[in-house]
């Protein structure tokens, strides 16, 4: 009953979709009130109808409903609740649906907010939205319904997958969505600018928080994304470049330069035209990941569900969207006006380096991620484009973005005096470099220039960046009072770009200097790693919920003096006879050390891996420290609704009289 | 209209049509001419030992398994468990051919996750690969014990191409002459 009524709210919320993409923007351009409004009510049934057929999944799992198909694959009645309720979005069809949902969660925010939107703009917007809607909705019903019957119903599932039976895991994919689909927010009010001829500072203005909601939600969900194949693949590795990896770090990159130039935008009227085009860029690329994982055109370590008439379904959902995006794009822009003017000193100069070199970071990500296809395709054989490509590529793209972001914040718009910056820089450069060198040459070794420029880039990204916010509390008498004086608009760019700088550092050292090695190892055997000892106690038997495991006790010691105690475990899962290590890690500030149970070698002797890493937290810290600049950003009050509306009037009227000169 | 508009237009037009191509390509399926030959020679070392001499003679006289690698692919990361499982269970002899890798680090690397190879010839600059069609590792050929190749699978095993695929040509081979 349960998945029939998720099949029929599913398809209730794809008719509220169809009136949803197509009412409000007949009416706007008719200029039909009722018609425009009905958009709005349209967008909330849809979001109600899609939480209940969701709901309902969910349900299903709960009760292991295995007359289901979906939960028959993906679930067991061994499995935890937990899991039960994660595995609704662990496979293809439920995840397409929680991206439906998602996109229903964001149409609904956007529709209760309308603040001094004109209503045929907010119609528009809601328009595009239903479209979008509309087409995941059909995808989802056509070629993955999740509520598919099963006949005859099976005993009991086929279980979820074990790598993802785990935390990090089950709010991984969720937390990604809010951001891929977040940015459908933006896109739409992108096109709805273009079509309405709306793209002024209130529209910059506007798209600049949901941009930065979306943009929290890709970060943490990217971070998580790292920090989970970090301990669960047991390889010790934080990011592969992996096609699935680089799907969700496009949309990152891209909607990173996004953010800048809609500052730009926002703040001069610089770049419309450019904006526009990385607000459709940003989604483009979103649904551009969801086509590459969903359809297997590249061969992937995460290669969960593939399936090629889901990937012609979603090709030509993308070609739609982006094509037809980028035909209105061609259409109505040489239409804008770009009125501003600004020196070759500028902040705006500096934002546009920016945004040229993190969307040829996102370019060249692309190109390494399709080259292999573009290849096949050409029947000029198949290779695997790999981490060399992408670290030599990157590397030298992102160098001058760490230079220059602290520096950017100390520019004013318009026009700068070059002299004055270099003036005020005049100590800190070479501070910085000399404390990286120190630093270099006290822990590690002077002639390693990687660490050294890495660390050096850092400090100077710190420094630029507090000294623009020294150079504002600077203005006030008291320090507190200063910095209570800043925005917290610009606190959270400060932080995030120390954020930049902290995962720096901690690639820089985690690269640089971890340590690994492989050893036999007896019971009460121990070996040496780094300075640390690593003794094995002893294995014993554990029996989980739906697997059967031996745990290995360690210790680790420094000195004389106990460091930690680990267990890590070797697991079979009973009904997919999957062996997965469970990484033992006991994590610290300056350094992880990490413990993977082998393959036993006989009764007592077991091959270990054991690795040192230091540093290797700051890679996860500084995705934390850049969330958390964003969530300073988007509570500043400039974003509050009661400020947008009185600030939104007043560019209205100061921007109305030149639209007619 | 001003063209430049245009251009991110035709851009994403050609992706689209490289896409739609990629969508009929398999990009695990590739068809091997050397099918039904015997396999290339080649006169190589063992990664492990410099001075120990490896070549296709080795691989002669029962039906094995020859899989390509390299340190620095991580899809060989991910079937690497499954190799050493089936090295375990000891019903065929996986031959390696370490490919376009430095003896360094592929010796590491078969410390650090453990070796399921009878022994892997070391091809530092690629020549043995290109000899044999390797477009990109892993790949896996299935010898007869004539030492022709009778199968290839492209990319990483699983559980079910080495149960499905892979085990049930090998037992047909061990029957033939």
């Amino acid at each position: 009953m349960m998945a029939e009524f998720g099949h029929f709210t599913l398809i209730l919320a794809l008719m509220m979709a169809l009136i949803q993409g197509t009412l409000p923007l007949i009416g706007a351009s008719r200029n039909i009130k009722s018609w425009m409004l009905s958009g709005l009510y349209a967008g909330r049934a849809q979001f109600l109808f899609l939480s209940l057929s969701f709901g309902s999944l969910i349900c299903c799992f709960i009760q292991n409903d295995f007359s289901v198909l979906y939960v028959a694959e993906h679930s067991n009645s061994d499995l935890p609740l937990y899991y039960r309720i994660a595995a609704t979005w662990g496979a293809h069809e439920g995840s397409m649906l929680l991206w439906a949902t998602i996109l229903a969660f964001w149409t609904l925010m956007v529709s209760s907010i309308q603040g001094s939107l004109s209503l045929d703009f907010h119609a528009r917007v809601m328009g595009i939205m239903g479209l979008i809607s509309l087409g995941m909705g059909l995808f989802v019903l056509l070629t993955s319904n999740p509520f598919t019957r099963l006949v005859p119903v099976p005993l009991d599932g086929h279980d979820l997958n074990p790598l993802l039976q785990d935390f990090g895991m089950t709010i991984h994919p969720p937390m990604l969505y809010m951001g891929y689909v977040g940015l459908s927010v933006v896109f739409s009010f992108a096109i709805a600018a273009l079509l309405g001829n709306h793209l002024d500072s209130a529209w910059a203005r506007w798209s600049r928080p949901w941009t930065l909601i979306a943009w929290i939600f890709l970060t943490f969900g990217i971070t998580l994304g790292s920090w989970w194949a970090y301990y669960e693949l047991g390889w010790g590795g934080w990011w592969f470049w992996d096609p699935v990896e680089n799907a969700s770090f496009m949309p990152w990159l891209v909607s990173t330069a996004l953010l800048h130039s809609l500052a730009a935008t926002e703040k001069r009227g610089a770049f419309k035209a450019w904006t526009v085009l990385l607000a459709i860029f940003a989604f483009s690329l979103s649904l551009l990941g969801t086509f590459l994982v969903r359809s297997g055109v590249l061969t992937s370590v995460h290669a969960f569900a593939s399936d090629p008439t889901r990937g012609s379904f979603i090709l030509v959902l993308l070609g739609l969207v982006v094509g037809g995006s980028l035909t209105i794009y061609a259409l109505r822009a040489p239409k804008i006006r770009e009125i501003s003017e600004y020196a070759l000193v500028s902040r705006e100069s500096l934002l546009l380096v920016n945004n040229v070199l993190l969307v040829s970071a996102a370019a060249s990500i692309l190109l390494g991620t399709l080259y292999p296809l573009i290849l096949d395709a050409l029947k000029l054989g198949k290779i695997s484009v790999g981490a060399p490509y992408f670290t030599s590529v990157f590397a030298p793209l992102m160098a001058p973005v760490f230079l220059l972001a602290g520096v950017a914040t100390l520019v004013g718009w318009r026009e700068a005096s070059l002299s004055k910056l270099l003036r005020q820089l005049r100590y800190l450069g070479p501070t910085s470099l000399i404390l990286g060198i120190a630093l270099t040459a006290v822990f590690w070794q002077v002639d390693d220039l990687k660490t050294l420029s890495g660390l050096t880039m850092g400090i100077w990204l710190v420094a630029t960046s507090l000294l623009s916010l020294w150079n504002r509390i600077r203005l006030r008498k008291r320090f507190v009072e200063g910095l209570l004086a800043q925005s917290t608009s610009f606190l959270g760019m400060t932080t995030a770009h120390i954020g930049i700088a902290v995962f720096l550092i901690g690639v820089v050292i985690s690269n640089g200097y971890s340590q690994e090695s492989v050893v036999r190892l007896a019971i009460g055997d121990s070996t040496d790693l780094a300075g640390y000892t690593f003794t094995f106690r002893g294995i014993e038997d554990v029996v989980g919920p739906n697997y059967k495991a031996k745990e290995a006790t360690f210790t680790v010691t420094r000195g004389s003096s106990e460091e930690a105690v680990l267990r890590t475990e070797k697991r079979i899962y009973k009904v997919q006879r999957n062996n997965m290590t469970e990484a033992a890690i006991s994590p610290g500030l300056t350094r992880d050390l990490y413990v993977a149970l082998g393959d036993p070698i006989d009764q007592q002797t077991w091959s270990v891996r054991v690795y040192y890493k230091p540093f290797v937290r700051l890679i996860w810290l500084g995705g934390l420290i850049m969330m958390a600049g964003g969530f300073l950003s988007v509570i500043d009050k400039r974003y509050r609704l009661s400020h947008l509306i009185r600030s939104v009037s007043k560019t209205q009227t100061l921007q109305s009289p030149p639209r007619h000169s | 209209m001003k063209i430049r508009f245009l251009i991110p237009l035709a851009v994403f037009l050609v992706m689209t049509a490289f896409l739609a191509i990629g969508l009929k390509l398999d990009p695990r399926e590739v068809p091997s001419p050397l099918i039904g030959k015997e396999a290339p020679k080649f006169s190589l070392t063992d990664v492990m030992d410099a001075s120990k001499a490896m070549s296709t003679y080795d691989l002669k006289g029962d039906a094995v398994l020859v899989n390509v690698w390299a340190s620095w692919c991580v899809s060989c990361r991910q079937e690497h468990p499954i190799l050493l499982d089936l090295a375990k269970r000891g019903e065929v002899t996986i031959y390696g051919i370490n490919y376009k890798d430095t003896r360094e680090e592929a010796q590491k690397w078969l410390r650090s996750y453990g070796n399921p190879y009878h022994s892997s010839a070391f091809d530092p600059n690629g020549h043995t690969g290109i000899d044999w069609g390797v477009y990109g590792v892993p790949e896996t050929f299935v010898l007869d014990k004539q030492g022709v190749i009778r199968h290839k699978h492209t990319g990483p095993l699983t559980q079910a191409v080495i149960e499905d695929e892979l085990l049930p040509i090998i037992r047909k081979l061990r029957g033939e002459p």
